[in-house]
């Protein structure tokens, strides 16, 4: 069994979602490869290393469309089983084009890849996450995998530096003819999403971007984190850092405050599995009540605003 | 330029779909309706449409193995000139690559200068149909995209990243994939509507585009996950906010 992880740097870090599926990845035993994208500071490799990985295929920079070309080159002469990709914009991007430029398919969404002899299996869930659905390749290798955030826990093994070799890219013409011109960071306050122990988030039923501030106002009072839904982010009221659901982050906090949010299947994916969940929201037949502890129907900008002047008040 | 939209036709998610128990396909009804993330690509297309004036058009291309138009002619009814549809029971349970493969055929048989996507459909989710279409057309890929502008002949946009966005500018002929905030989708109007009903609605099958189905995947079972139970569900009189604090208090967050 030969196993790569894709994983992009930030901030000198290698990235999160390569260190969880490594973690998982040292159970099938065999081969641990990365294919790392970025500088390749040190503390990224030692990360890598510490979390299993025994080699590392470095690219300093390049198009989605050279990434995966030369991803399918190295793959054509080292042969992996399996390659597992994060739910990133960039792993999206090259595990797609990879995927078309070797004719093998992907299996998205990914919380749990198990092996069994030659056979690979990949579970997802559906529906909100009310339904796990198995799945098999019949393709051959390398099977493609993107999976979710958190699906696996990221473990350190105590491993050391990884063999690190520098991975060159073809020219791919056209379809790498695509330039960064400008790269903008949208800042946002207050604790970190993922590792909050409260998390508050606001949906559509905020009403507009300035409203949305009694959502900060309420997470700050809780010691939280901020959130919202896909809806929101792609409105623009709040970056995309602050999406929670299916193809934003995953977020498991003590405790969950949903604000003016319907409960679509794309977001409860992402905060179904909260210890308690309160809910406010005006419509009694929302389904996010159908997941909470605690369900509010209510206006949120009558409920809000009650509940920040309560916890002032007591402070 | 020519532009063409990928739109797919869904199960109303107003109520949730199924999966078939022996082939576990999702049971497609008749009367699919579009993806509702889909009408900001032909937003987009239609405004890049209009500022380029007579000399741009856009199509329509949906793959639909049971022949549903309902969808479709939601798309043109907003002001899209026409639609190819490949119809084609042999794509019933295809997968993302083997809808790229016949949806990169198409807009390539359709000299597409531009092919405008979602960043994943409704009921799938795979999210990779895109790139695996700009991958198959040999085109530059813009994806993720929250602004859309035509310069100098290219396209530049806004790219969601985890810190913020980047903006990327590609040439053509590419693929673009758009966010659901990128634009206001406009409504139909009735003219739009009653012009819909004629618009050319050309079909093809796999065939036509040379494409051999054939899916490597395989769902091998489907279960029940045990769910969440709800709890108690209040009005708010007055006195929610309280509840709430008494919920706070018991999980010892206040």
């Amino acid at each position: 069994m030969k196993t790569w992880v894709f994983s992009t740097e930030s901030d000198g870090h290698a990235g999160s979602a390569a260190l969880e599926a490594l973690s998982k990845a040292r159970s099938f035993g065999g081969d641990l490869g990365v294919i790392h994208v970025g500088p390749g500071s040190e503390a990224a490799l030692a990360e890598l290393g510490d979390h299993g990985a025994t080699s590392v295929l470095q690219i300093a920079e390049g198009s989605a469309a050279a990434l995966a070309a030369g991803l399918a080159e190295a793959a054509g002469s080292q042969q992996p089983d399996l390659i597992v990709f994060g739910a990133g914009n960039l792993d999206r991007d090259v595990a797609g084009r990879l995927s078309a430029r070797l004719g093998k398919p992907v299996l998205a969404n990914a919380v749990d890849i198990a092996v069994d002899g030659d056979a690979l299996q990949v579970v997802n869930e559906i529906l909100g996450g009310t339904q796990r659905v198995t799945t098999s390749f019949a393709g051959g290798s390398p099977a493609i995998v993107i999976t979710r955030p958190k699906a696996f826990a990221a473990e350190p093994s105590g491993g050391g530096a990884p063999a690190v070799t520098t991975l060159e890219l073809p020219d791919v013409g056209h379809a790498g003819d695509v330039e960064v011109l400008s790269q903008h960071v949208e800042e946002s306050s207050g604790p970190d999403l993922e590792a909050a122990a409260v998390v508050v988030s606001g949906g559509r039923g905020i009403g507009d971007a300035d409203k949305f501030s009694m959502v900060h106002e309420l997470a700050d009072l809780l010691g939280g984190a901020a959130g919202a839904t896909r809806a929101v982010v792609d409105a623009g009221w709040v970056p995309y850092s602050y999406q929670v659901g299916q193809t934003g982050k995953t977020v498991k906090p003590d405790v969950y405050v949903a604000c003016g949010i319907s409960g679509a299947m794309q977001h409860l994916v992402g905060m179904k599995d909260s210890t308690t969940i309160i809910a406010i929201n005006k419509d009694p037949e929302a389904p996010i009540f159908g997941v909470a502890d605690l369900g509010i129907v209510g206006d949120v900008h009558n409920v809000i605003p009650a509940l920040v002047e309560a916890l002032k008040a007591r402070a | 330029m020519k532009i063409v939209v990928c739109v797919k036709q869904i199960p109303d998610p107003a109520s949730p779909y199924e999966l078939d128990p022996d082939s576990y396909y999702v049971v497609r009804p008749a009367d699919q309706v579009l993806d509702d993330t889909d009408r900001y690509g032909v937003e987009v297309a239609l405004q890049l449409s209009d500022e380029i004036g007579d000399a741009a058009s856009v199509t329509l291309l949906s793959m639909s193995p049971g022949g549903s138009q309902q969808g479709i002619r939601q798309a043109l009814a907003m002001g899209a000139d026409g639609a190819i549809l490949v119809e084609d029971e042999t794509l019933r349970g295809a997968d993302a690559l083997t809808t790229s493969q016949v949806l990169a055929a198409a807009a390539k048989r359709a000299e597409a200068d531009l092919v405008i996507t979602g960043t994943e459909s409704t009921d799938g989710y795979t999210g990779v149909v895109p790139q695996q279409v700009a991958e198959l057309m040999g085109a530059p890929s813009l994806t993720f995209a929250r602004k859309v502008e035509h310069v100098d002949g290219k396209i530049r946009i806004e790219r969601q990243t985890q810190a913020g966005y980047d903006v990327v500018e590609g040439a053509l002929p590419a693929v673009l994939s758009v966010t659901s905030g990128v634009v206001e989708p406009r409504y139909p109007t009735f003219k739009g509507i009653m012009q819909a009903k004629s618009k050319p609605v050309e079909t093809l099958t796999a065939a036509d585009l040379g494409v051999a189905p054939d899916v490597q995947q395989k769902i091998t079972s489907v279960e029940d996950v045990a769910s969440r139970q709800a709890g108690d569900i209040v009005e708010d009189e007055g006195e929610g906010h309280l509840r709430i604090i008494e919920k706070l208090e018991e999980v010892k967050v206040v």
